[in-house]
């Protein structure tokens, strides 16, 4: 529990995020739909991918609270299971630009010059490509499946967090006590772990959660696109994809997925909204 | 080879410069200075006279670029700094030689607490556990004063005062051979200033640290050192030890300087000055860089830097009017040396 000592920074923002009612109803949601997704074969009704002709189509009922699709299998069950890959696919995605983008702004924020410039013409090359249209490309590049799906949409939100994570460094990096490290005798890797980047983690996980919201829409609209996950598995997205020639006659099918998406970015961007508004240090009282 | 031995620390004729787009700046131009073992060495001069610039340039943290040592070098116990490896300069710094910043409140980390602060110069230097380093940390803060219990709290809950006690605390963590001390009463007030300079002289002797104290404030180092070098413009006017130096002080910079402060027993309007600016650093006049502003100066002041000469026995004066006459003839600066004696 040291990260909750009663004066630390983790504390305080806690504190502040208390006062921000949406920013808790968003984080209680997202709380839920990890225990849903993490007992997804205990709670789903029925089996995601048990197929029951004779009661394809039926609209919301008792048995089947959420109707039944084209194929009569349970629509609740499958948006279960679906939290599955969305989370996993958002928070995953979301962790491998984090990672590799939030490296690649460090290098280029610390050393600046000729290094800095480099990276950044390269981020900016990637920025300049439509992020959906960049997914696309590596999705299809790559193939179906989850991993790779995820690796799209990861590599697609790489250049914002090399952005944010660079400016957050060149604002860190003339400080005094960046100095006092270097004078410790301390290296540049230790200076940029230990002394920079906890100081620039406000900007860094405000971005990650936007992020993780825009990465569950990238690829349920992958999956849309059928290059995401592949059926019988269930995803928000491909389930959308599947629904849409039915939604004239049976727009249950594609009201549920699409609300279990909205919801679920929804509660994000209130989390991510509360949490810049409780780390600014400015709103220190 | 004998006098290395004696001497920690060894500057010749070092040369920083910085390439800024108005110009070559030179910071320092042609500095000499050593340094004994445990001794206290005063660094006075004006904003931009290059002290900043010296200690970063022991450090072997001039930022590059701008900044480049052009020539000279610097003999750390007896070893060349310039010719050391990166690696090598890394576990001299902190190690061997610390350094104390003027401002406490921008110094340390606001994201660690002060003990992982303190402990984390002595994870970077000796071979110890987590646990080791961390009640390590505690002693220094009891060293320097504070209660060892406060080691968990962040620098926002501590005053200006206490912050310079922790950023002491880091810096003698490792116990360096040097301790270079970056105006480090400036941004405290008076009071705080007191008790930081008792400090500093404590634990001067309990660590027999020998101690560049940097500083515009002659008051200050009155108090703390055995010697003073006074710096303008890159270059070093006058050295000796405190006493010969504010009893007798023989450079007319020097002279300027204990005219400018107000002497409280007499009632005047308008305080004493030096006329003129510090020159542009881009263009140094030529000859003795104090000379425009100089009232003794002469012709012969402006062909050619004045050499160092000793005045008197460790007493040394870079004015082109020691260069002939061996000093002497120079009445009113023993009068005020009385004065402020």
């Amino acid at each position: 529990m040291a990260l909750l000592q009663k004066n630390s920074n983790m504390y305080l923002t806690l504190v502040r995020l208390r006062r921000n009612r949406l920013a808790i109803l968003g984080l209680l949601i997202m709380g839920a739909l990890i225990l849903i997704a993490i007992f997804a074969p205990w709670l789903a009704p029925y089996d995601f991918a048990t197929q029951d002709l004779i009661s394809a189509f039926e609209t919301p009922s008792w048995e089947h609270p959420l109707g039944t699709d084209d194929f009569g299998r349970d629509i609740l069950s499958r948006i279960i299971y679906g939290a599955r890959v969305s989370l996993q696919v958002g928070v995953l995605a979301v962790f491998i630009a984090m990672v590799s983008g939030g490296t690649l702004g460090a290098i280029a924020g610390y050393y600046g010059g000729r290094i800095d410039g480099v990276i950044m013409r390269v981020m900016d090359v990637l920025l300049s490509i439509p992020q959906i249209l960049l997914a696309i490309a590596i999705a299809a590049a790559l193939g179906p499946g989850l991993l790779n799906l995820t690796i799209a949409v990861g590599i697609a939100a790489l250049p914002t967090f090399a952005r944010v994570v660079r400016g957050a460094v060149l604002s860190i990096v003339g400080q005094e006590y960046i100095e006092a490290a270097h004078c410790m005798g301390a290296s540049d890797a230790w200076i940029i772990i230990r002394h920079i980047l906890p100081n620039c983690s406000a900007p860094i996980i405000v971005q990650s959660t936007l992020r993780v919201a825009q990465a569950i829409l990238a690829a349920a609209a992958l999956s849309f696109l059928g290059l995401g996950i592949q059926p019988p598995f269930p995803e928000w997205g491909g389930m959308l994809s599947g629904a849409r020639g039915y939604v004239r006659d049976y727009a249950y099918m594609t009201i549920f997925p699409g609300l279990a998406i909205m919801i679920t970015i929804m509660a994000l961007n209130f989390l991510g909204d509360g949490l810049r508004d409780a780390m600014d240090p400015k709103m220190k009282r | 080879m004998d006098q290395q031995r004696e001497h920690i620390l060894d500057i010749r004729d070092l040369r920083v410069q910085y390439h800024t787009d108005t110009g070559l700046v030179k910071a320092v131009e042609g500095l000499n200075l050593s340094l004994a073992r445990g001794e206290t060495l005063g660094l006075v001069g004006e904003t931009g006279a290059g002290k900043t610039t010296t200690a970063l340039a022991i450090m072997q943290l001039i930022a590059s670029p701008p900044g480049r040592i052009a020539g000279g070098s610097i003999f750390f116990e007896g070893e060349d700094m310039l010719a050391k490896s990166e690696e090598e300069k890394r576990h001299i710094r902190g190690g061997k030689i610390a350094m104390i910043f003027q401002d406490p409140m921008t110094s340390l980390n606001p994201v660690l607490s002060v003990q992982e602060q303190i402990a984390e110069m002595i994870r970077l230097h000796q071979k110890v556990t987590d646990k080791e380093a961390l009640e390590k940390a505690r002693d220094m803060l009891g060293l320097v004063g504070l209660r060892p219990e406060r080691g968990p709290d962040y620098p926002h809950q501590f005053s200006g005062g206490m912050k310079q006690r922790v950023v002491i605390a880091i810096a003698l963590a490792c116990s360096p051979r040097l301790l270079i001390a970056d105006e480090p009463t400036t941004a405290l007030d008076v009071t705080i200033q007191a008790q930081i300079l008792e400090l500093m002289q404590q634990l001067k002797q309990h660590f027999n640290t020998a101690t560049i104290l940097i500083s515009h404030d002659l008051g200050v180092v009155a108090q703390l050192c055995d010697s003073v070098a006074i710096m303008y413009a890159g270059r070093i006017l006058e050295k000796a030890d405190a006493k010969s130096l504010y009893a007798n002080p023989q450079h007319p910079y020097t002279q300027g300087l204990f005219n400018s402060i107000p002497d409280m027993t007499k009632n005047v309007t308008r305080l004493n000055t030096i006329a003129g600016l510090p020159p542009d650093p881009t263009e140094l006049p030529p000859g003795c860089c104090f000379a425009p502003r100089c009232a003794h100066a002469s012709g012969a002041c402006s062909e050619g830097s004045p050499r160092m000469v000793e005045y008197k026995p460790g007493h040394f004066v870079a004015c082109s009017r020691m260069n002939g006459n061996g000093g002497g003839a120079l009445g009113p600066a023993e009068e005020r040396g009385q004065a402020h004696g």
